[in-house]
Order: structure tokens, then sequence, then C-alpha cells
């Protein structure tokens, strides 16, 4: 690629992201509807779930299923801390939305220090044990509130205003993880965790210290969540260990995350933005049961991954990028066989 | 005080023997295929639905619906092999599985809503409520029952892998599969069989787990993370490792109730795990390193 092509594109990546960004911004500004509103704030708390997890999960190819512990640990810092703070309701709970962030990376220290000692199987399966142990403390501590949950403070917004107000707070949190996601996809921890991906004991014997680079990796991927998790219990009102720590919610965010293609910035983005607002649109068609829903989705899934088992973004880029070679007529190594070690977001 | 551990202690040797006979199937796929089948927590609730509608709508016995249950799982084993599993790449294989086996869980509960309802139900049989007292112990028929099939099962199991060609070829596409494949082995026949067996086995552990427990489509999710638990606290590919852990996990889990409260023994469940595994990555059984991912 000449250098005069390759300017272009950062040109047309560089317009496309303004574009984006500015299409964020007007959104609830053009769809008022409360009902809209509400998705959309849904879609982009996954979005920020979905792309942290991609941080770490997506790039080293360690798969965790626990990440909803720092969710639930967020919710329940913003609720106990305006509690105990006797915060008052309006904009100052969102100030407790940073020390959520601190609390779930404080957590994700001891709790990477553990799972990060065994192997990729093994690992998947400590997650999902620890994210265990947490939901039944939230369950059975005196300061989460037990079964019963917790209220936060209820501001008195206006419908409309409401979810406006939380959307953007959420789409400041969401800007700071992508921009979080893009450093580190093209900074040396992004290489080496592509490269702990791909062969671990290479990566440790060309002197990747991959202890070290694992659990700061999973550490920052903890953080977006703990954050999401305040704002979304801030939303609510109130929260229960049953939603703060939903099981769900760990393998939800890895679906989007695979669904749009692992290791990208975008793909996290697209799966959170199709899967949840289909998930909300499900839930609003069919109240009760859900079973259809639950088939209708799974099968959606298998498809993706039948046809596309790469996710969509990659899928979609090397088609577009095969085309265009095809048109330029050389018939170079067209296919790739795994995302490339560098590409643009 | 003492005879209420040692009933603790006996309940859960009791019913480990049925959470091995689910765990059974998970570390055999797990070992041979290197797939988290995550799907094998509501394969247990569709055999015990599968047992419950014979029971209820044909009048047979919980243990004569085996008959029907087993075979039936056995084919749908069969079927989400050859359908999805099989089209993995070799590469991320283990990522792969978890997300394509947990869109087949959630299709199978989505089926089971539609067709049973999300209410919980029970099996029932005339052995179901009754018990039977010796030496002092309180020991209900059904986990009695449930336990001896456990054994008998874990034995076929066990006879299959370790007197049969069959069992030859699966082990050594467990420790080899290009090696096997160079020897003339269908390792691909092999895994479908080894997925179908897998499966088949835990229509027998549903039928036990749906009449010792209330259970409902969503009770797969809760299963599944504690049958993980067993397989990997008995090292991966196991299945003496699983029937010991899931022996100990369960003894564990009763005593700490007793001593403590119920609510902390699923805390404790888990616990164990992370305690374990910190100290001996492997689980209590596996192989010192589990082989190049």
């Amino acid at each position: 690629m000449t250098g005069e092509t390759s300017l272009l594109r950062r040109g047309g990546v560089f317009a496309a992201t303004l574009a984006v960004t500015a299409a964020f911004v007007l959104f609830p500004l053009v769809f008022s509807n409360p009902t809209t509103t509400s998705i959309a704030f849904f879609v982009l708390i996954y979005m920020i779930a979905a792309t942290a997890w991609n941080v770490f999960s997506g790039l080293s190819g360690y798969i965790a299923l626990g990440h909803a512990v720092f969710f639930g640990a967020g919710a329940y810092t913003l609720a106990v801390g305006a509690e105990k703070l006797n915060v008052s309701a309006g904009w100052t709970p969102f100030a407790l939305v940073p020390l959520a962030g601190i609390v779930a990376g404080a957590i994700a220290i001891p709790f990477g220090l553990i799972s990060l000692r065994t192997r990729r199987h093994t690992f998947v399966v400590i997650t999902i044990a620890i994210f265990f142990i947490f939901q039944t403390l939230a369950f059975n501590l005196s300061f989460t509130g037990g079964s019963s949950g917790l209220q936060t403070p209820f501001p008195l917004w206006t419908a409309v205003g409401y979810n406006q107000r939380f959307y953007y707070v959420a789409l400041v949190v969401l800007v700071a993880t992508v921009a979080m996601a893009v450093v580190v996809r093209r900074s040396r921890l992004g290489l080496q965790l592509l490269a702990i991906r791909d062969d671990e004991d290479r990566a440790l014997g060309l002197g990747v210290r991959t202890s070290r680079v694992k659990l700061f990796a999973f550490t920052l991927s903890a953080i977006p969540v703990g954050m999401a998790g305040a704002v979304y219990a801030y939303f609510l009102g109130q929260i229960f260990p049953q939603f703060a720590f939903d099981p769900l919610f760990d393998i939800t965010i890895a679906l989007m995350a695979f669904f749009g293609g692992l290791a990208t910035v975008v793909g996290p983005l697209l799966g959170a933005l199709v899967l949840e607002s289909m998930q909300q649109e499900f839930t609003l068609r069919f109240s009760a049961g859900g079973g259809i829903y639950l088939i209708a989705y799974g099968a959606l899934f298998l498809v993706v991954i039948l046809v596309m088992p790469r996710g969509v973004v990659p899928t979609l880029r090397d088609a577009l990028a095969n085309a265009r070679e095809r048109r330029a007529g050389s018939p170079g190594p067209g296919v790739r066989v795994h995302a490339p070690l560098r590409s643009r977001p | 005080m003492t005879s209420q551990y040692a009933q603790a202690v006996v309940d859960g040797v009791l019913s480990g023997g049925v959470y091995a006979l689910m765990a059974a199937g998970l570390t055999l796929i797990f070992g041979v295929m290197d797939v988290i089948n995550i799907a094998q927590g509501v394969m247990v609730v569709l055999g015990a639905y599968l047992s419950y509608a014979l029971s209820v709508h044909l009048g047979l016995d919980l243990f004569a619906t085996l008959v029907v249950t087993v075979p039936a799982l056995f084919v749908v084993g069969v079927a989400v092999e050859w359908l999805f599993m099989r089209r993995l790449a070799d590469r991320d294989r283990t990522a792969m599985s978890i997300l394509v086996t947990y869109a087949v869980a959630i299709i199978i509960e989505g089926i089971l809503i539609q067709v049973f309802g999300p209410d919980f139900v029970q099996l029932h049989g005339p052995y179901v409520d009754k018990s039977v007292h010796v030496l002092g112990f309180y020991l209900p028929y059904i986990y009695l029952y449930g336990f001896m099939l456990a054994v008998v099962l874990l034995g076929l199991l066990y006879a299959l892998l370790y007197l049969t060609r069959f069992g030859q070829a699966l082990r050594a596409s467990l420790q080899d599969r290009r090696a096997a494949e160079l020897i003339g082995i269908e390792v691909n026949r092999v895994r479908t069989l080894t997925f179908g067996i897998g499966v088949a086995v835990t229509a027998a552990g549903g039928m036990v787990f749906g009449a010792t427990n209330a259970f409902n489509p969503n009770s797969g999710y809760d299963l599944i993370s504690r049958l993980l638990t067993i397989v990997i606290l008995g090292g991966l590919g196991s299945i003496g490792g699983a029937l010991v852990a899931a022996v100990f996990m369960l003894v564990v889990e009763d005593v700490v109730a007793v001593a403590w409260s119920p609510t902390w023994s699923t805390l404790v469940f888990f616990a164990v795990l992370v305690i374990v595994l910190t100290f001996r990555p492997s689980g209590l059984f596996g192989r010192t390193a589990v082989r190049a991912q």
C-alpha cells in the first residue's frame, strides 16, 4: 500500500469516526421518545462492557466469564456510596462513577492473580466460580441489603431529560473506553497480548512478561465495566444481587464481542448494538415466557458463528479488501487466515 | 451432633454420585475434544423433562424412562457434534465451543419453555419420597438407587474406555490427535461418538437430578457451573477424578450446610475450587500440565 492511499484511508477513518460520534451525540435529541432513549442507554452500557471485555479477552484469547463481578461491584459502589455519604439526587451521584471504576479495578487484581495462574480452559471455569462467590456474597452480606437490594437516589428529572442525561453520561464513559481500547490495540501492550493469544510459551520465550501483561490488561478491562455498572444502578434506581451479578451478563458481553469480531475496536460496538437492541425489542414484544426469543437469539448466533466464525467485522473487512484487490487486478493472497496483527479499527 | 455430621457426609456421598454421573460426560467431551459443552447443564434438564413427560403421560417408571431418554440424548449429542462442533476450526476451538454450545443451550432452553412452561416441576415415583434407615442413617431410596445407577454407569463407561477397541481409540485421540490419525483411527468418528455418549450419560443424571430436585428450564445454568467446577477439580478428561471430586465437593457442601449455614455452602463449593487451583493449577487429579493449547 502506498503512503498516499494509506493517508487517504486514515482520513476516511477519521471522517467516519467523526460522523459516527456526531450520530451518537444527536441521537437522543432526534429520537427523544423515552422508550427509544432507554433502549439506546442500555445499548451504550453494553457497548462499554463488551469493548472493555474485548481489551482483555479478545486480545489475549483468555475467555473471561466473570466480568459481571466488576459490573456488580460498580453498581454496589454507587448504591452503597450514595447511602453512606448521604449523596443527594441529581448530578452528584455521578461523581461516584470513577470510584466504581477504581473499586472494580481493585477487585480485578486479586481476581486476576488467582485466575490467571491457570491456562485457558481452567481460566474460563475459575472466572465462573469466582463470579458465583461474589453473587453469594451480594446475597448474604449485610451492607448489600441482601436479596431485597438497595435503593439509589432518585433525581426528579422529566422522563425525556432523565434518559438523555444518563445517555450522555454513558456516552462519555463509552468514548473513554473506546479510546482506551484503541490505545491498547496500537500499543506494545496490544501486541504482547496478541502474542500471548497466538502462542503463550513462545511469547514468554521472546521476553514478554506474560503474567504481568495479562494481569494489567485484565485490570484495565475491569475498570470501565465497573463504571458501567454504577451508571446502570443509578439509572434503575434500585439494585438487586441477581441483576447486578447476572451470569447472563458474562456470556452476553462475550457474545457481543464475538459477534462483531474479537480483537477489533468496532466489533464489540456493532455486536452490542445489534444484540442488545434486538434483546430489548423482543422483551417489549413478547413479555411472558420468552421461549421464542431464546430460540431466535440462539439460532441467529449459530448462523453467525457458522457463516462468519471470526465475527462480522473481520469477515466484511476481508471481503472488502478482496474486492478491492480484484478490482486493482492483483491476484494476491486475498484470504487472511486470522485477523492481521496490525489493522485499523 | 456427630450423627448430624455423619448424616451430612452420607448425603454428600450419595448426591456426589449423581453429580459424578452428570459430570462424567462433560469431562469425557472436554478431555477428548478440547471443547467445553456449556449445554451439558441444560441437557441434564432436557433429560429430566423427557423422563417427566414419559412418566406423566405414559405412566412409565422413572428408571424405565431411561430406555428412551438415554438413546434420545445420544442422538441429540451426535447431532450437535455433527452439525456444529465439527465445523469449528482447530484454533480457538475451546473458545468457540463455549459460544456454540451456549447458543445450543439457549435454543434448548427456549424449546423447553415453549413446551413445558417456566414453572418448577419434580419427578415422582413410588420410591421418591420414601427412605430406609440403616445403622441410624436416613437414606432416601431415590438417592440410593441414583447412586447405584451412577456406579453401574460409571463402571460401564470405564469398561468402555479401558476394555474395548473404541476405548483405546478414544484414549489415543485424547492423548495425541495427529498420532491417532496416523495409525488409522478415524478421529472424527470417535469425536462424534464421544460427544453422543457424553450427552447420553447426562440423561441418566438428569432423571435422578429431576427426582431429587425441583427444576425448570432455567436450572441448567446453576448446574453447569457446578459441573464445570467438579470437572476442573477432578482434572480434565478423568472420569475417576470427576467421581472423587463430585463426592468431595458435595460432602464439603453438605457438611458446611450443617456446621455453618446452607446460604454459605454454595460459596464454599466454589471457594474450594479457587483454593485448590491456587496450589494445584491442574486440579486434584489432572495431568501436571494440561495439553499444549
